[in-house]
């Protein structure tokens, strides 16, 4: 019972959340806090907080700390089956069925076509992490690590691991 | 060997990604195109687009199609692993024995240095894109579609999924008169 309580409460914020991990954020919430009542919304808060606080994709360090909260080591599984199977699965299946056709001149089109939306994509995302950056770092810090960590990466080519530990460094010690 | 080198690659992605699944874009790019070269810029671009196109977590669809895609089945399992395991085992760990880390200011002004550095590597890789539109399309075509995209996904608000959607069918379905397909 209480695994397929798990199962439903991260499935449903995973086929519906739109726009990643973070996206679902607030769903998983409606579940875990108001459907069912597994913690009160200070510790979600809380449990948020640290999750953010660490590397890695958010929705699935959720489920698998609920998970693993309310039943054990196979709660934790559940929960993260529930947040990764059903997108995956769709995903394999659509660009399997793309790969088929990929030297059709349809395909070559889609590719192209969609290429400016998903630049698009990509610098809306990085507006919006300068201006967290702006907001918690302020703009001298943000100046500082935009400006050195594109002259390492792109100037110097230093693997990008290294720039983010370097980073890490930093915030560590200038950001308190 | 491929095994390991997925795990690798994605224990990386995941390790290093600050600020949720979506940060981890440009660094799988980095793993996948640039290290292993996996897929070329094409398919990589592809696959980004239809992982930003269905819901879900990004990292793990983008995780499980490439492990899926090189490895096969066994390929997806192990850069699932890589991807959720580390962080979801760090994170138990914290959360039930070390309470008080996430009042540590030091922490929160560690993961907030990684942002802006996240962000350069989102507007490197929108250059990329824009320079790489090129191929296929020709200068008026790039620039109607970016204002178009700002002007929606930006602006109006519209949901990116269906405008991805939109621009596929009519590649798909705008008929074939015209022989440029390879047009500058």
């Amino acid at each position: 019972m209480i695994y397929w309580q798990i199962f439903l409460a991260f499935f449903i914020p995973g086929v519906v959340g739109y726009g990643g991990g973070p996206a679902t954020i607030p769903l998983i919430e409606n579940e875990v806090v108001d459907r069912y009542g597994w913690m009160t919304t200070a510790d979600y808060s809380q449990m948020l907080a640290l999750a953010n606080a660490l590397p890695g994709p958010i929705a699935t360090k959720l489920a698998g700390v609920i998970g693993f909260q309310q039943a054990g080591v196979l709660g934790a599984v559940i929960g993260l089956f529930a947040t990764v199977a059903p997108s995956l699965i769709l995903m394999i299946g659509l660009l399997s069925l793309l790969a088929k056709f990929k030297d059709s001149p349809r395909v070559k089109r889609m590719t192209a076509y969609i290429r400016p939306t998903i630049a698009v994509l990509l610098a809306g995302m990085a507006v919006s992490f300068f201006h967290t950056s702006y907001q918690s770092a302020g703009w001298l810090h943000t100046i500082i690590l935009v400006v050195a960590s594109y002259l390492l990466m792109e100037r110097w080519k230093v693997h990008p691991a290294f720039v983010i530990l370097g980073a890490l460094v930093y915030g560590a010690v200038f950001l308190v | 060997m491929i095994y390991w080198q997925l795990f690798l690659a994605f224990f990386r992605v995941g390790i290093l990604g600050y600020g949720g699944g979506p940060s981890s874009i440009p660094l799988v790019e980095k793993e996948v195109v640039k290290q292993y070269k996996w897929m070329d810029d094409e398919e990589f671009g592809n696959t980004l687009a239809l992982a930003n196109s269905l819901p879900g977590p990004i990292a793990t669809k983008l995780a499980g199609y490439i492990g899926y895609r090189v490895g096969g089945w066994l390929g997806m399992i192990s850069a699932l692993i890589a991807t959720i395991i580390p962080t979801v085992v760090l994170l138990i760990i914290l959360f039930y024995f070390v309470d008080a880390l996430s009042d540590q200011p030091w922490l929160s002004g560690m993961t907030t240095a990684v942002i802006p550095v996240v962000g350069v590597m989102l507007a490197v890789m929108t250059i990329d894109f824009i320079k790489k539109s090129r191929n296929g399309l020709k200068g008026w075509q790039i620039i109607a579609l970016l204002a178009a995209s700002v002007l929606l996904i930006e602006l109006l608000h519209i949901h990116p999924a269906f405008l991805i959607l939109a621009l596929l069918l009519f590649a798909l379905v705008k008929p074939e008169k015209r022989k440029e397909e390879e047009g500058a």
